[in-house]
């Protein structure tokens, strides 16, 4: 809202300059009336050898078009709002119309909606309607990370295949989409040195069958075992409860070569997952988490 | 007395050569939306670094020298005496071309205020300051020493070019220096939108507009050689148009956190722009109604009849465009890119280059280019290639707005983004044919004027002598 002063500032510099246009246009009619015995001849001077003007009168056709839009804009401001403070007659507002049209998308898409309700999550992973929706819904909001096919990229994990990190129990999906998810890998190599972390390295190749020199990744199982297994396990297998990903497998989230894997542990890593929230209605997040189950089940 | 030419020549043969490198930067960049893989992964080559030296390097170099040449060439012809200063008129060109050669190697180092046309950072702008008010002290000191009573139409255009540019660069240009390269503006939020698209929808209107009507109301007539259509007319779009244009930048952030009543305003002071804008289009087309018979034979004269027939339908094209429900649908899509482009290429570019046709033989006492033939070619390339640019950015932007804002049923978006960059890419092969056509046809200009110019010694030329003082006023 604008104070007092500014209302009044702002009203009368609008209507003053708009006036200012439609003087203009008399005056210079007044110009023309002193001229009518010059007829339509040059203004009588000349620059740069042959340069002059003739005095024609304003085409007629383009007053009108200048009459026309000054008093469309006088009538426009009067009923969408623009003297200031003053709402215009027809009440309109940006946020009127965006809950206006939101209302009566609501409305509409409930009887879809409701249906999805009713059905158990179970039925909902294999309703082809829920998954249409959902796969539309996976394409506007989680494609642009997951990839429109939802296998992934480098960094986002891929969503069609039966590797979760997380788990992928129904109510487990819901809260990753719900509140999101921050996958945080430290790094834990501060007290080795190059060939360690080398050796380190080709062991958690290893894990996965990769064809790796032997006597390095026996050397790097020691490392392993002191700063890998309280999340990744043992034998690598991962933590679904912490998210810490399953290592004996060919499925990498950043990537297996070794240059990449020396990033990882020697730069650590920061996966985010955003919060849904605040972002899509529970009914399409569990629409959302039916239609991802889908892709590996 | 002689007139001061050696710097209006200075500014003409950069006008071509930056004409070529911010065209080419163009067809660089269009080419990229095409084919990302052509940034080569090179950080300097990238889209975000190259998209603001093409705007610059076209606007300003390609422009800026056009117009900064011309008015120093128009202001002494119709005042009939020479620039007050030629150190003076040597500073601005050489601190002109300082500025451009700052932009060309900060831009793409990454160097950025964000401020759309806006982007050069704080030691620039101060640079881009002082040359600007040696530039104003040079045009409007030379228009105090004028022999006849009467300033000529294109000086006002000229003036309100330069005086209004200088108010619209300090004001959005503030901020705090953080260290050589950074800076952060003083105003925040919707306050900082709003200032750089006063400033934004300004530099169209005084930098792209006035100005070069100011070219236009000089080299138009002269070329047709016939008389100014309506010194009535030029006298009430002139004050309309500079009174309106300062309201129109609202219509830039329509549907934003920018307040109702503002949006309202810049919409309704942006559809009365139409007609102040027509006024320039019919007194230009209608000096040329004389002369229709010459544009069998003077390509010069076609380029310039185009030029203000893009400017009449960019000036019809935007008011449209202001409209909210109109601006709903075309806002964020190429159709933006289109409507630029038909004032950029069809009007500012087709007239600049009309106009320097019309003046480069004059530097040298003759009235026609070294080949006429070459002109044409370079005409129609131009005109082709604008028509597939705009044409393509117009299909391609109403067919994005339509798949943006297409849901279903379930309220879900029909199209996701990718699928509208998809269906987007053929357009972008013909903006990029259109893109490359035009900048074609400047190495035509390039040769021409090279031809025209280069092997004959400039003799000063006198200043002429006015008809008399002309005080009927």
């Amino acid at each position: 809202m604008l104070s007092n002063f500014w209302h009044w500032y702002v009203i009368i510099i609008t209507v003053v300059t708009i006036l200012a246009c439609f003087w203009l246009l008399q005056w210079t009619k007044g110009i023309s009336n002193r001229d009518e015995g010059e007829g339509t001849g040059t203004t009588g001077h000349v620059w740069d050898e042959d340069l002059v003007e003739l005095n024609n009168p304003l085409p007629r056709w383009w007053l009108q078009l200048f009459y026309i839009t000054i008093a469309f804009s006088f009538i426009y401001l009067a009923l969408f709002g623009g003297f200031g403070n003053y709402p215009g007659v027809l009440g309109w507002s940006q946020e009127n119309q965006y809950n206006e049209e939101m209302q009566a998308a609501n409305e509409a898409q409930e009887a879809i909606f409701s249906r999805y309700r009713q059905l158990d999550n179970e039925t909902l992973i294999t309703d082809p309607e829920a998954n249409a929706t959902g796969q539309r819904l996976f394409a506007n909001n989680c494609a642009m990370c997951h990839g429109s096919d939802a296998r992934g990229a480098r960094g986002f994990p891929s969503l069609a295949d039966d590797d979760w990190l997380y788990g992928n129990n129904f109510d487990t999906v819901m809260q990753s989409i719900t509140n999101g998810r921050a996958g945080m890998m430290p790094v834990m190599v501060g007290g080795l040195d190059e060939v360690a972390i080398n050796n380190l390295v080709a062991y958690v190749q290893s894990l996965s069958g990769m064809d790796v020199d032997t006597a390095m990744a026996t050397q790097g199982k020691a490392s392993f075992d002191m700063l890998c297994i309280a999340c990744h396990g043992v034998d690598g297998s991962g933590n679904q409860a912490l998210g810490a990903p399953r290592l004996n497998d060919e499925i990498w989230l950043y990537g297996g070569e070794a240059e990449t894997i020396r990033k990882t542990v020697t730069e650590g890593r920061n996966g985010n997952m955003p919060a849904h929230k605040d972002l899509l209605s529970e009914d399409r997040r569990r629409l959302l988490a039916a239609y991802v189950l889908s892709l590996s089940s | 007395m002689t007139y001061n030419d050696k710097v209006v020549r200075q500014f003409v043969i950069m006008t071509v050569i930056w004409g070529i490198v911010g065209m080419l930067v163009g067809v660089i960049i269009a080419a990229q939306l095409w084919l990302p893989v052509l940034n080569l992964d090179i950080p300097w080559l990238t889209y975000g670094r190259l998209r603001p030296l093409h705007t610059n390097a076209v606007i300003f170099a390609f422009g800026g020298s056009g117009l900064i040449g011309t008015s120093l060439y128009v202001v002494q012809r119709t005042c009939h005496v020479r620039l007050i200063s030629d150190k003076l008129a040597a500073f601005v060109f050489w601190g002109w071309q300082a500025v451009i050669l700052s932009a060309v190697v900060t831009l793409p180092l990454g160097w950025t205020q964000g401020k759309e046309y806006a982007e050069l950072e704080w030691p620039i702008d101060i640079l881009i300051t002082l040359v600007w008010v040696a530039y104003a002290v040079l045009f409007f000191g030379t228009i105090g020493k004028r022999r006849v009573s009467h300033i000529y139409v294109a000086n006002w255009f000229y003036g309100a070019f330069i005086l209004t540019i200088a108010v619209l660069h300090i004001v959005n240009n503030l901020s705090l220096p953080v260290t050589l390269g950074k800076s952060y503006p003083i105003y925040s939020g919707a306050v900082d939108a709003m200032v750089q698209w006063w400033y934004g929808h300004n530099a169209v209107g005084f930098f792209l507009t006035a100005g070069f009507l100011g070219m236009m109301y000089y080299f138009v007539p002269k070329q047709a050689e016939g008389p100014v259509y309506s010194y009535r007319l030029s006298i009430v779009h002139f004050w309309a148009l500079i009174a309106i244009y300062m309201w129109a930048g609202p219509h830039h952030l329509h549907y934003t956190a920018l307040p109702n009543w503002l949006q309202s305003i810049g919409m309704v002071f942006s559809l009365i722009l139409l007609a102040p804008s027509w006024g320039g289009m019919i007194n230009g087309i209608m000096t040329l109604s004389g002369a229709w018979h010459k544009l069998r034979t003077d390509p010069v004269l076609k380029f310039m009849i185009v030029a203000l027939s893009f400017y009449g339908m960019s000036t019809f094209e935007g008011p449209m465009m202001s409209i909210k429900t109109v601006n709903a649908l075309s806002h964020y899509t190429d159709w933006t890119i289109g409507h630029v482009h038909s004032g950029a290429l069809g009007w500012v570019a087709m007239m600049t280059i009309g106009s320097l046709y019309c003046l480069i033989p004059r530097l040298i006492g003759e009235k026609k280019m070294y080949s006429i033939k070459a002109i044409d070619i370079h005409f129609w390339t131009s005109t082709i290639g604008v028509v597939l640019y705009i044409t393509s950015m117009w299909v391609a932007g109403v067919m994005q707005g339509l798949m943006w804002r297409a849901f279903n049923a379930d309220g879900t978006l029909t199209y996701s983004f990718i699928e509208s960059l998809v269906a987007t890419k053929p357009y972008y092969i013909i903006r990029l044919l259109g893109g490359l056509l035009f900048l074609s046809g400047m190495f035509f200009m390039a040769w021409n004027t090279w031809k025209t110019l280069g092997s004959k010694e400039m003799k000063p030329i006198p200043a002429s002598e006015p008809a008399d003082w002309g005080d009927h006023a």
